[in-house]
């Protein structure tokens, strides 16, 4: 019996290299646990049929194409769109190591959401507790993942949708590095900030996933090569690493105090193995990150989605009497609520007498906000902060209020607009439900992060099975 | 900090090429003001001297070599159209723009 909640990917492998197990009967323990979980959690939108073969099963969010299997964006706009070529990072997992596409998992419609609540397609239930949001956009990811339904999956990110719901649903997500994993073939949303990366079970399997993802692609100028090899780590010392804790990130107001003890505790055990310890200051990042981002990335939204025409694929409004129609139709028909939000904020950020004031002054902010990381690293290898503000909040506790979900991504938001990575790990319970901390490097420093993170993950033993399940 | 007016929304949203229904107006128009108000303190700081970012990494000028490539059959180019007509999309005509 292969239990699909504890098995990770790496033991997957193994259990297949070594016969115990084969490639059919894995993908069917899979299969089992979805028929038995996802009618109540509803993580994924599409579950495939097995390709064959002998590679480890992968989970895809649903902004991922995918050759020949629906790729829906969470979107009604994309209801009927099966896409003609796989995205790179399907094309190296398939070729890589083999690894089956197992379903596509929902999201926030066009992975704009903290909650995987503007899905059109209905929200994805947290494993640890159905009555809360599994975190967004990529819920359906993170929850698949906690809930023993897939081993590992592929999330994207644009202010938090990778860590954000790994911290709610208890597992390990990596935001990498811009420009090091390909975005072609991927939904687009806002392109200086969009990136692929891996949700799993443990910081192991979640660096191995990276070193398949990872790479330069002809296909997406925007990419580079890694400086050096992702190495899976295997150290269980923090000697002679330096831990910056931003002040602003661990003890602003909106932090629940349940998610501070947690994080707090996490820190003293970064001293207890070997780690220098210290704090800093990121004011700027914390103040105006959050403004900034909700000016750049509808503007760069609004951009995107004039895509979504109904010329060349996704929704056409039945009967439109004219062109113009069509399009304007079509679009207020095709899409929810909240990319309209973004459309018509991005829309007014860069419109005649507007741009200077918003757009252009948002990426002057930028700078300031990479500019106040790159001094904190100059004394710190990596910076150590909640992930959320919060644990897994209620359905429907905010989506009346937009702004309220905004402040969701309060805290991983200024890394990214810093171009950052930023991996999290679960580190403890508040009230039963999972907290997880992020930590942040420069540009780049993934290895760093595995290694921090691996550490921590030992040396706290935080058990990624939700309490119902065990 | 102005409240974006109905024309004002109403001329944002034909730029966006989006039809707002009138309940999305009032819905939609009250969030966006909200929203505008709150990303409105990036005005807050001086940054008259820093220089925009629009991109987190330094890389310029990325160039391909000029060499022909198989691309999409027709038949799979077309295969997501709402509409057709032989070998190409079909909309309806006329309308402004």
């Amino acid at each position: 019996m292969i239990d699909t909640l504890r098995l990770t990917a790496e033991q997957a492998a193994h259990l297949i290299r070594d016969r115990e197990i084969t490639g059919v009967e894995l993908w069917e323990a899979y299969r089992r646990a979805i028929d038995e979980r996802d009618p109540e959690l509803h993580c994924f939108l599409h579950v495939c049929d097995d390709p064959g073969g002998d590679g480890v099963p992968l989970a895809v969010k649903d902004v991922i194409g995918t050759r020949g299997i629906p790729t829906t964006a969470g979107s009604k706009m994309l209801e009927h769109y099966v896409p003609v070529y796989d995205a790179t990072v399907v094309t190296r997992a398939k070729a890589g190591h083999g690894l089956r596409v197992l379903g596509k998992t929902n999201t926030d419609e066009f992975a704009m959401g903290s909650s995987t609540e503007n899905s059109a397609y209905g929200p994805t239930r947290n494993p640890w507790d159905p009555t809360r949001v599994p975190g967004g956009s990529g819920g359906g990811s993170a929850a698949a993942v906690s809930a023993g339904l897939a081993p590992w999956a592929l999330g994207s990110d644009t202010g938090g949708s990778i860590k954000q719901p790994s911290a709610l649903c208890g597992n390990v997500g990596l935001r990498p590095t811009y420009g090091t994993v390909s975005r072609y073939g991927v939904v687009a949303f806002a392109s200086s900030l969009d990136q692929v990366g891996p949700v799993a079970k443990n910081v192991r399997d979640c660096a191995f996933l990276y070193s398949v993802l990872a790479g330069r692609d002809p296909c997406d100028s925007t990419t580079v090569e890694l400086p050096s090899p992702v190495q899976l780590p295997d150290r269980d010392s923090l000697a002679g690493v330096r831990v910056g804790i931003p002040t602003e990130f661990n003890e602003h107001e909106a932090i629940e105090p349940g998610v501070r003890a947690a994080v707090q505790r996490a820190i003293e055990l970064c001293s207890e193995l070997g780690a220098e310890v210290g704090e800093c200051s990121l004011p700027l990042s914390l103040d105006y990150g959050l403004p900034c981002y909700y000016l750049i990335a509808p503007a760069e939204a609004s951009s995107n989605l004039a895509r979504y025409d109904g010329v060349r694929y996704g929704y056409r409004t039945p009967d439109a009497g004219d062109r113009l129609e069509m399009y304007t139709r079509s679009r207020d028909e095709g899409l929810g609520d909240e990319p309209k939000r973004r459309i018509l904020v991005g829309t007014y950020a860069l419109s005649a007498g507007y741009y200077d004031a918003y757009y252009g002054q948002a990426q002057k902010v930028r700078t300031m906000l990479a500019r106040e990381h790159a001094a904190a690293f100059e004394r710190f290898d990596v910076l150590l902060s909640p992930t959320s503000p919060s644990v897994a909040f209620e359905l429907g506790a905010k989506t009346a209020d937009p702004l309220a979900m905004y402040l969701s991504d309060l805290l991983t938001i200024p890394s990214c607009m810093a171009g950052l990575p930023g991996l999290n790990v679960p580190c403890g319970l508040s009230d039963g439900l999972p907290v997880g901390l992020q930590l942040i490097g420069p540009q780049f420093s993934e290895n760093r992060l595995f290694e921090v993170g691996y550490a921590l993950e030992t040396a706290i033993g935080f058990d990624p099975v939700p309490e119902r399940y065990r | 900090m102005a409240e974006i007016s109905r024309d004002q929304l109403l001329h944002v949203a034909a730029l966006a090429r989006l039809e707002l229904r009138d309940d999305e107006l009032e819905r939609l128009g009250a969030q966006l003001n909200d929203i505008i108000a709150a990303v409105s303190k990036v005005a807050e700081l001086d940054l008259s001297d820093v220089p925009p970012t629009s991109h987190p990494l330094d890389v310029v000028n990325v160039w391909a070599e000029d060499e022909p490539r198989p691309s999409l059959p027709v038949e799979e180019a077309l295969a997501n159209a709402p509409q057709r007509d032989g070998a190409y999309f079909k909309v309806p005509p006329g309308g402004t723009s």
